[in-house]
């Protein structure tokens, strides 16, 4: 009862030694085999998520969601993917082959490449690197190219300045991301996952870090390419964007990766500053803490459905100056400010959190002050544009 | 044959053949892609040398950033969607010749060393991650050198956004 | 376990082949990714003398990490010449930029 995980394990390595292979090999291969398994089962959950997506945002609009296959609609999934599959993948003429092939291969990849670092319950994990937060940054930077990949060998103009569009996104967007992903870092004093929930014992990072884990959720929802920054595949604008030219299950891979990427954007959200599968009775029962694991991430997934609901679509230009003139500065000063707090305030424990605390509604404060002194300016300036003297009565009633 | 010999074969014979066809590909988003194979085994081999940290900046550093700036280079640089012209000199083999009288050279150097055939020392117990990073902040280490590169990178940074900066006709016009 | 020579090979191979791309490519881009080839057969002779000879004395990561700046930033200031060149003169053979010769 105490670790079934392990326990599982332990007896795999016994059967396939008393095989005869050498204890090394045997540890290789039930590696391969584990990360096979993870692999499948991210996969195949894509399959409940994708129509539990779908039925919120539909009680979101006042509308039922897909109800027609399956008990309340749950298998439509299954019924849209042997659509996928029966589909002709039509290829255009003039590809580049192998990297048209291999595009879709490598944005899955680096979805399903994350989940190797996170720490699903104690003792349960991949692998546990020293440098995982980095690592989760890497495997992002691989899921870029394949999108650009994905652009360029369609042979298509839309196609290419779609892959333009949506590699400007990733790439500012990894900037904020990276810089706030260093706070529960400085807060654990390691870069490991697995650390980072060891030192939530206490304490979620959220409660001493609420600026920094705002930041880092909207960049990672940018990161993702989910609405409200969903211009990567702008249905109604450039068709679909760099998968134009992909049909059946090629556009199914690049699908399914978008969504397993929004799961994952949940997991790692919660991981890092929701405290992974801590809770209370999680160390002694390792199956309670993967049930506080998943009940974390669909939380915070579901915070990210609701936010696709809620906002309309920006632009290219918003979306880039969003990114560089307010969300970079800002995650730059959150690094500086927690870095000084932590050191004044350097012992553990109530007075560095209500330090840090301190520090971050001020922060809060000043931002909402800059912004709002810019938001005054450019009214006014519109206003003058427009040389409407009457405009102030009805602006104040606004 | 342990496990990591092969690893380390694979890998190194991986990296190898990419980097022949960075240099050898015809097509030029080609050799691209192919340089992100060589930096990917470059990467792998740091991990085979504990340097768990310098092989994820690589992958960020190199793949995640220079390679995905050198394929843009490459789109952006061409007339139509394909390439043009011969892509290699026509005295290439004097540039083969001279790749191979380095390489010899090089190998006649190293087998020199008196460490040459060195297995691996025992690693410190502590994390050099740690080291790495306080050594970096120390005054009495190498605090010099990391401002030194973090002013190159800004210098790099205006530079880079003036070079390419397209020509504005407007200078006295706009903000 | 695998001798120092054999990293020693690869890195110094490595480094040949990038010297064969920078003397054999016509376009300035292929020069770069010959360059950046090179850049990583020294990064990996750096670690793997690291590892091998002294992995207490840190000094071996610290140099190659200021490697990956300046081939950072020398890689985005090269790409920026070359990208500010084609828009003057159409082209990035290197043969064809040749207005400073004598």
């Amino acid at each position: 009862m105490g670790d079934p995980f392990g326990l599982i394990g332990r007896w795999l390595i016994d059967l396939v030694t008393g095989w005869g292979m050498e204890p090394e090999a045997a540890l290789t291969l039930l590696r391969f085999l584990g990360a096979a398994i993870l692999a499948t089962v991210l996969l195949l959950a894509c399959f409940f998520l994708i129509v539990a997506e779908r039925k919120i945002l539909g009680r979101f609009q006042d509308r039922y969601g897909p109800n027609r296959v399956g008990p309340w609609g749950v298998f439509q999934t299954v019924a849209d993917f042997v659509k996928l599959i029966g589909k002709e993948i039509v290829v255009p003429d003039g590809i580049d082959k192998p990297v048209y092939w291999l595009a879709p291969l490598l944005v899955v990849m680096s979805v399903v490449g994350i989940w190797a670092v996170v720490p699903f319950a104690p003792g349960f994990r991949g692998t546990d690197l020293n440098v995982g937060v980095l690592y989760i940054v890497s495997i992002g930077a691989i899921g870029t190219l394949g999108i650009i990949m994905a652009g360029w060998s369609s042979n298509n103009k839309f196609a290419l300045l779609g892959a333009f569009r949506a590699v400007a996104q990733l790439v500012s967007y990894e900037i904020p991301m990276v810089l706030t992903l260093l706070i529960p870092t400085m807060l654990a004093g390691s870069m490991g996952v697995t650390a980072i929930v060891e030192a939530q014992k206490d304490l979620w990072f959220i409660a001493a870090a609420p600026l920094a884990a705002a930041v880092f959720l909207i960049s990672s929802v940018a990161e993702n390419g989910r609405a409200p920054f969903d211009l990567m595949e702008g249905e109604s604008e450039i068709v679909a964007g760099f998968n134009i030219e992909y049909g059946g299950l090629a556009f199914g891979m690049f699908y399914v990766g978008e969504f397993l990427h929004a799961f994952t954007v949940g997991v790692l959200f919660s991981t890092l500053f929701l405290g992974g599968w801590r809770g209370p009775g999680a160390e002694t029962y390792p199956l309670l803490g993967l049930f506080y694991f998943f009940a974390k991430a669909l939380v915070v997934w579901f915070v990210t459905v609701w936010v696709r609901a809620s906002f309309p679509r920006v632009r290219i230009d918003q979306l880039l100056a969003l990114n560089w003139k307010f969300l970079t500065p800002l995650a730059l000063v959150i690094v500086a400010l927690t870095a000084v707090v932590d050191k004044l305030a350097a012992e553990q424990g109530w007075s560095q959190l209500l330090a840090l605390l301190a520090a971050n509604a001020v922060l809060a404060l000043g931002m909402f002050a800059v912004l709002g002194a810019y938001g005054r300016s450019v009214r006014k300036r519109e206003d003058s544009l427009r040389g409407n003297a009457a405009a102030l009565p009805a602006r104040s009633a606004r | 044959m342990t496990v990591l010999q092969i690893v380390f074969l694979v890998t190194g014979l991986v990296t190898l053949l990419a980097g022949v066809m960075v240099v050898a590909s015809p097509k030029l988003v080609h050799a691209a892609l192919w340089l992100i194979v060589s930096l990917a085994g470059v990467a792998v081999l740091f991990v085979l040398l504990n340097a768990n940290f310098l092989a994820v900046v690589q992958v960020v550093v190199y793949i995640g950033a220079i390679a995905i700036l050198v394929i843009f280079a490459v789109m952006l640089t061409r007339r139509v969607m394909a390439d043009s012209g011969p892509t290699h000199n026509p005295t290439w083999w004097l540039a083969l010749l001279s790749a191979l009288v380095l390489f010899g050279g090089l190998l006649a150097l190293i087998t020199q060393l008196p460490a040459f055939g060195a297995t691996e020392a025992a690693l410190p117990a502590a994390d050099s991650l740690t080291d790495l990073g306080t050594s970096l902040v120390d005054v009495n280490r190498y605090l010099l050198p990391f401002e030194v590169a973090s002013v190159l990178l800004l210098a790099a940074l205006i530079g880079a956004m003036a070079v390419a900066r397209p020509a504005s006709e407007d200078e006295e016009g706009g903000a | 376990m695998i001798p120092l020579s054999w990293y020693l090979i690869l890195s110094a191979l490595l480094f040949c082949i990038g010297v064969f791309g920078v003397l054999a490519r016509r376009n300035a881009v292929g020069i770069l990714m010959g360059i950046e080839l090179m850049l990583n057969a020294v990064n990996l002779n750096l670690v793997a003398f690291w590892r091998y000879l002294t992995p207490g004395m840190i000094g071996g990561q610290v140099f190659t990490l200021i490697v990956f700046a300046v081939a950072a930033s020398e890689a985005a200031v090269g790409l920026a010449l070359i990208i500010s060149i084609y828009r003057r003169r159409s082209t990035v053979v290197a043969d064809e930029i040749n207005l400073m010769k004598w």
